[in-house]
């Protein structure tokens, strides 16, 4: 073998080679065909069983594939009819009879009725029910308030309550309340999940792990039908290079787009959308030891951080000031009247020096990453920066997300430990549930909750218990209000952001709006 | 030879078996569990204590391991539930595409590095040389995951010549043409490091080579120049340069893990990422364990092939 021929050879192989590449290139670029819409998405789907997944990425598909009996409706959190035309409460808040709607068709031909609501919720409920095997389903916790479910007649269907639960509409409206066809999965069984089948506007067509789940548009829709041909999902997990495919325009829309990006964004090539959400980011104060025992000291943290610079500067404007426990975004509950704290070091100063906290070390427990929390490492900083200023020395814990819930829900002060303070973010469907889980004195760790910090308050627990039974919606807004008022003041965490969902979509995409429930609802959406 | 390999072969196991234990008891020992990822904030002891349940994780410590290594034995990897599929069909699935860009790199580090390195022993000092080493060099220093975004960057943003990501178009393609163009900048970003390193050992390994006396009777007999270098130096250079790239594909396959993520390349890195960070136990443990006895195997057969060319290695 001489040089001159393995020269020529390699020669040819690279020339060969390139001629592929650039050959192929333009055609194989091209752009996606009119009316399919391709959305980058942050990982890949567990399922497409809506009674099996957790996760909001999830949900951004199944939301779109099937309906539930009520839904939220467009640009708030109340809940409007859905497959059910109408519903009844009876006088006891314990009888819920719903009217559904006439002639609806699941994806697969086979008949939406009463039957098939049941079968959905005791498939999810029922231990001994024969599809039961299909779960685990671990979020059937959201219906664990009901005792039977009953199909009247074909149109109607029954749930009776152990108790009065006012968050079981809007439950309902949240995908783990979806209905998926029982025909299908008695026929796929242990496999639904990768053969959805559901009522919704988007039929499904394929997914190619790891690449690609593919919805069809819907022409025997209930409801208006979509004007798409088709959305393909693309799980993108690194959000670096899911920024560079929308500039590429290899997607031709994108969700959480990480702040640093947005600027690239900012132009007429792309529309950008923002919402804000039922999303809380705070910090738990421990209530129990510590300095923070002292309502002043807590007080004093909510004064010397200065939320503006973290939601504009840090979070460059993807979030707004928390006021108080509960996000703007419930409207309906929400104490307009309730104003942030105030940054405000000088009285955060005095207040500390009247504790006699002056100088007090605090350790406080950051996250790396996690959902909804942002961008919680230069949050973490940031804090402990203006703690710092007005005398409160922060020790930094850092953790990996798991690692981090694992150590922070068993309480602060759990396993011979003792933390001061941690990070936290949450994002509900229902102004009950947050408060509920991680406000009373029940919730503390203990008893089963998420009260980490270990705030007590027996007003507020009992407006709290008294609003869950009520079904009356502007009685329960009263006593919301009433609670953010006490917590406001007893301050047993910092309120810092309530996070603004941003997405990007390119110029051929028109009429996306976000919703306040953080799902993706793209029946309407237009892709020239 | 048939009895080398079958000792080989037998040595493999405890090594395999060592590496079942060691990565069950780390997933078993880091913080966090998979309920807890699963249910995220509602995370309650009790709804814990239930998908604990579903998912058989409470049983005793000892008694997970034995059924695991047992089914395992049997074929049976268990089932993901971050993914809701068989641990074994998501574990080939993505091995197959780690495969397919970590193999194309190693190609291409092989190939350009062993040309590379033996150009610059042939002209030792010389321009080609310097040009060579001051590449190789810069190669070597970058990361590989910062060149391949900003290869992104360049060729795919601003050039729109290749794809950002991905390993088929997302429409319309899945043919060769399309697999080529996506395996194109990450098999590249890839192989730098690996080229760099290559060519520099070639480069030794060929200077040592050109000195001894069979090169100098060679060109004393005539033959040429190009002959010397590629056929007679290159062949007995081969000996030293085999191990290096039995290390280098280890290398080119535990940096796919960077690069698939860059690329969102759909290998079996990424997924093992992923599967750490949802906690999915058997997922993580499966793959492991697979690449583990791939990687063990992968150094078998460089084992043997070097005992082929030097005859001296076999005992």
């Amino acid at each position: 073998m001489s040089k001159l021929t393995l020269t020529r050879r390699a020669l040819l192989i690279s020339g060969v080679a390139s001629g592929v590449l650039m050959g192929t290139n333009l055609a194989a670029m091209g752009e996606t065909p009119p009316g399919v819409l391709v959305v980058g998405q942050i990982a890949e789907p567990k399922a497409l069983d809506p009674a099996a997944v957790t996760a909001v990425n999830d949900f951004r598909i199944l939301m779109n594939v099937y309906d539930g009996l009520v839904r939220y409706k467009s640009g708030t959190l109340e809940v409007e009819p859905a497959l059910a035309q109408s519903w009844t409460i009876s006088e006891d808040g314990k009888t819920y009879t719903f009217k559904l709607r006439d002639g609806v068709k699941f994806h697969d031909g086979s008949p939406f009725d009463a039957e098939a609501v049941v079968f959905n919720f005791q498939r999810m409920l029922d231990d001994t029910h024969p599809y039961h095997h299909t779960g685990p389903f671990p979020l059937a916790f959201f219906f664990s308030s009901v005792d039977k479910v009953e199909a009247t007649d074909a149109t109607t269907v029954t749930f009776t309550l152990k108790e009065p639960y006012a968050p079981f509409l809007s439950n309902l409206a949240y995908p783990t309340g979806l209905i998926v066809s029982p025909t299908a999965v008695k026929k796929f069984d242990k496999d639904f999940g990768r053969n959805p089948v559901g009522t919704g506007p988007f039929v499904f067509k394929e997914w190619r792990p790891n690449e690609a789940v593919v919805v069809e548009g819907n022409p025997d829709y209930w409801d208006t039908p979509t004007t798409l041909k088709a959305v393909i999902f693309r799980p993108i997990t690194d959000a670096n290079t899911r920024v560079a495919e929308m500039l590429a325009g290899g997607i031709d829309l994108m969700v959480e787009v990480p702040p640093v990006a947005l600027k690239e964004f900012q132009n007429a090539s792309y529309h950008l959308v923002e919402q804000a959400g039922p999303h809380l980011w705070f910090l738990i104060l421990n209530c129990a030891s510590g300095p923070f025992k002292d309502k002043r000291v807590r007080q004093a943290a909510n004064y010397a951080i200065n939320k503006e610079a973290l939601v504009n500067d840090v979070l460059e404007g993807t979030a707004t000031v928390a006021a108080g426990p509960t996000p703007a975004a419930f409207a309906w509950a929400h104490d307009d009247s309730l104003q942030p704290y105030p940054y405000d070091p000088e009285k955060a100063k005095a207040l500390i020096k009247e504790a006699g906290a002056e100088g007090a070390e605090v350790v406080f427990y950051v996250t790396d990453g996690g959902s909804g929390m942002l961008d919680p490492v230069p949050m973490g900083t940031a804090i402990q920066a203006d703690l710092k200023a007005v005398g409160l020395n922060a020790k930094i814990e850092t953790f990996e997300w798991n690692t981090f819930l694992g150590k922070v829900n068993p309480g602060l002060d759990a396993n011979g430990a003792h933390v001061d303070m941690a990070e936290m973010a949450w994002m509900t469907n229902d102004p009950d549930t947050l408060p509920y889980l991680a406000l009373r004195t029940d919730a503390w760790p203990d008893k089963g909750g998420f009260n980490s910090g270990y705030y007590s308050n027996p007003e507020v627990d009992k407006l709290l218990n008294e609003a869950r039974t009520s079904t009356d919606q502007a009685k329960r807004a009263e006593l919301y209000k009433k609670m953010q008022v006490i917590v406001h003041d007893d301050a047993p965490w910092v309120f810092v952001a309530n996070w603004k969902q941003n997405a990007v979509s390119n110029d051929k995409v028109s009429d996306f709006t976000l919703q306040p429930s953080f799902f993706l609802l793209l029946k309407d959406v237009k892709k020239a | 030879m048939g009895g080398y390999i079958l000792k080989r072969l037998l040595l493999a196991i405890p090594v395999i078996f060592g590496i079942t234990v060691i990565v069950f008891l780390i997933m078993a020992m880091i913080p966090g569990d998979p309920a807890t990822a699963i249910l995220g904030s509602y995370a309650t002891p009790d709804n814990v204590a239930k998908i604990n349940r579903d998912l058989g994780l409470d049983k005793p410590l000892v008694t997970r391991y034995f059924i695991w290594l047992w089914n395992m034995l049997h074929g049976d990897f268990g089932t993901s539930f971050s993914l809701n599929r068989p641990v074994i069909d998501e574990v080939l699935e993505r091995f197959n595409n780690t495969l397919i860009l970590a193999g194309t790199s190693f190609v291409m580090c092989t190939v350009l590095g062993i040309i590379a390195g033996s150009i610059s022993a042939a002209r030792q000092y010389g321009f080609a040389d310097k040009a060579i080493t001051f590449v190789v060099l810069l190669g070597i220093s970058i990361p590989s995951f910062f060149l391949g975004m900003m290869m992104i960057l360049f060729f795919a943003v601003d050039l729109r010549w290749l794809p950002v990501s991905g390993m088929y178009a997302i429409y319309g393609g899945g043919d060769l043409p399309d697999l080529i163009r996506h395996l194109t900048m990450p098999a590249l970003a890839l192989a730098v490091v690996a080229t760099g390193v290559v060519a520099r050992l070639s480069r030794s390994a060929m200077l040592e080579v050109l000195r001894q006396d069979f090169i100098r009777t060679a060109r004393a007999k005539g033959v040429g120049e190009g002959r010397v270098i590629w056929g007679h130096a290159l062949r007995a250079a081969m000996v030293s340069i085999i191990p290096v790239l039995g290390i280098q594909a280890g290398f080119v396959l535990s940096g796919a893990v960077y690069i698939e993520i860059v690329f969102q390349w759909p290998g079996i890195g990424r997924m093992l990422v992923d599967a750490i960070l949802q906690r999915d136990i058997l997922l993580v443990q499966g793959g492991v364990v697979f690449v583990a006895a791939c990687y063990v195997i992968f150094n078998i057969i460089v084992d043997v092939a070097q005992s082929l060319l030097d005859p001296r290695i076999k005992t």
